[in-house]
């Protein structure tokens, strides 16, 4: 069924009665031609432009759990495209310009709000340090503006612009950034898939991969065997011991990552805002809670669940940009377990196993990549080759040393 | 999460700094090596490349607001429940060396 507004229509004067499930329930078959690993956003994105872009139709995803319930149902919604290296940039780019046209390709509201990204600058360092970012971004053709503290205040009144410590110098701006819905990403790829005939299939665990010579032959599933002439792995957090199972030792480590989200407020803050002085990103919700987050906890963790400590830094980090967020209660928080790979970015590459592909090491920063993630993924999967846009993402960078560390930390997985 | 230090006693782990996997091995090996060489996979081994078991890990964590010792703390990490805290000196004097421990497989 298409959504429309005559279908909006059509059900309000039908009591709401002929809604049909956006996506079959199939029980997996016997083979398929690619096997997918991990129904969060980057599966099914992937599941999708294999089917849409290059034509393949047979194709499953299986999922351990429900769809949504990784981390795709669990970030803070933020997508952006403001990044400094070669290898990045272009490739997050692409990401943004998927996101402008998803909703209308998808036929699927997911409320992508191109509200703008504001990065706060602190130091006149970081002030420099924003200038050379945003020309990067620029020299990409990505748009970037650098503010000064008065251009600021106009925009978001609300922060404490003269904080002893951290008073606000300015900003750097990308208005086409903002927020995605994030469990609307996860249903709307799914319905789209499924209507080009993949299967979805849930509560389904992969606790083998089959190698015959080299060369996969399926996976083992608590559903039974699942024969695939190629296997992509797409199972964030969760892709070490994944890997594993065909004998990879990745350059990832699992960390717990946590959210807050805010009792709903009449509208109060229009831009996503990050606070440069320390970690700390707020944006708000259409329902109106404020959906804000920090750094991750900071020791491997599979725990879906972080600790206080962490807790009262993320507030204290809040209060010092937006005093006024200590009139109000927290209402809900959780975590969710990321790939922290050693040098913050991710690898979407084939593997030494011939027929198995490996998407992951996205950090906190892999639900804006989704849309392109899914699209270079169903390239590297359906030509046997990396497309341009993620051929920096490979897996031997570590061994040759071609890494791409934003940040410049070092291989410490907990830094980035 | 609360750890034991050994010397200090129970503190919150606010006061600890997190190093990573403990059982990697810096390899003894000075120069430079071309990759495929076993010094190479050593190297890339070592600064690189994890178990990131889903269970029981060994780990290196710092008491930095404490008295600053290094610890060796086993720890399940998909229930954050503590088993051990060593101290970390210890624990690494009583490891044989990795050319020893190449030689001897
Ligand atoms: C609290 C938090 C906030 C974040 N905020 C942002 C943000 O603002 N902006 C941003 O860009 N990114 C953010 N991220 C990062 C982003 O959410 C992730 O990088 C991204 O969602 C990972 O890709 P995914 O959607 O495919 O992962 P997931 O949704 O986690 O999908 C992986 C799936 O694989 C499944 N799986 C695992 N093992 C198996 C198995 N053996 N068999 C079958 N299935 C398996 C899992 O159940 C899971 O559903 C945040 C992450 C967290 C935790
Ligand atoms: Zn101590």
């Amino acid at each position: 069924m298409r959504y429309s507004i005559f279908s909006v229509l059509r059900e309000a004067f039908n009591g709401q009665r002929g809604w049909r499930p956006a996506w079959r329930e199939p029980d997996p078959k016997p083979a398929y031609d690619v096997v997918i690993v991990g129904g969060g956003g980057h599966g099914l994105a992937t599941a999708y432009y294999l089917a849409k872009v290059h034509g393949l139709r047979n194709i499953a995803v299986v999922e351990r759990g429900y769809l949504g319930s990784g981390n795709v149902g669990r970030n803070t919604t933020i997508v952006r495209s403001n990044y400094l290296l070669p290898g990045n940039t272009p490739f997050y780019e692409w990401s943004l310009k998927l996101w402008e046209g998803l909703e209308q390709d998808l036929n699927y509201n997911a409320m992508v709000s191109q509200r703008g990204v504001l990065n706060l600058c602190h130091t006149d360092s970081q002030r420099d340090a924003y200038a050379r970012r945003g020309n990067a971004m620029r020299l990409c053709g990505v748009d970037a503006e650098l503010l000064d503290r008065e251009q600021v205040r106009a925009l978001v009144p609300i922060l404490d612009f003269d904080h002893a410590r951290f008073p606000i110098k300015g900003g750097l701006l990308q208005r086409r950034g903002g927020t995605v819905r994030h469990d609307a990403v996860a249903w709307g790829y799914a319905r789209a898939a499924d209507q080009r005939g993949v299967d979805i299939i849930q509560n389904c665990e992969v606790t083998g991969i089959r190698i015959e010579g080299g060369r996969i032959i399926g996976v083992e599933t608590t559903r039974g065997f699942i024969g695939a002439k190629k296997v992509g792995l797409a199972c964030a957090g969760r892709t070490s011991q994944v890997a594993a199972m065909a004998g990879l030792r990745l350059p990832i480590e699992s960390h717990v990552l946590q959210a807050f989200v805010s009792e709903g407020v009449k509208p109060l803050l229009h831009h996503v805002v990050t606070f440069g002085a320390g970690h700390f990103y707020v944006s708000q919700s259409d329902k109106g809670g404020l959906v804000f987050g920090g750094d991750i906890d900071g020791y491997n963790s599979y725990a879906q669940r972080g600790n206080l400590p962490t807790i009262e830094d993320v507030m204290e980090e809040g209060f010092a940009l937006i005093p006024s967020l200590g009139r109000l209660r927290v209402l809900r928080h959780w975590g969710g377990i990321m790939d922290m790979s050693m040098d913050g970015s991710p690898i979407i590459d084939r593997t030494p196993v011939e027929g198995l592909y490996l998407n992951c090491g996205w950090c906190y920063g892999g639900f804006k990549a989704t849309p392109a993630s899914g699209w270079c993924f169903a390239h590297t999967i359906a030509r046997d080759e990396p497309h341009p846009l993620n051929a920096a993402y490979r897996l031997d960078r570590f061994a040759t040393g071609a890494l791409i560390d934003e940040k410049g930390s070092g291989a410490q997985p907990n830094l980035h | 999460m609360r750890i034991t230090c050994p010397h200090c006693g129970e503190r919150g782990n606010e006061e600890f700094a997190y190093l990573g996997d403990a059982t990697v091995r810096r390899p003894d090996d000075a120069g430079a090596a071309r990759p495929g060489a076993p010094e190479f996979e050593r190297w890339m081994d070592y600064v690189y490349l994890r178990d990131n078991p889903a269970g029981r890990h060994r780990e290196l964590w710092q008491h930095v607001h404490g008295c600053r010792a290094w610890l060796v703390v086993t720890r399940d990490i998909s229930t954050h429940a503590i088993f051990s805290v060593e101290d970390a000196r210890a624990a690494a004097l009583a490891r044989p060396s990795l050319v020893a421990r190449d030689a001897a497989s």
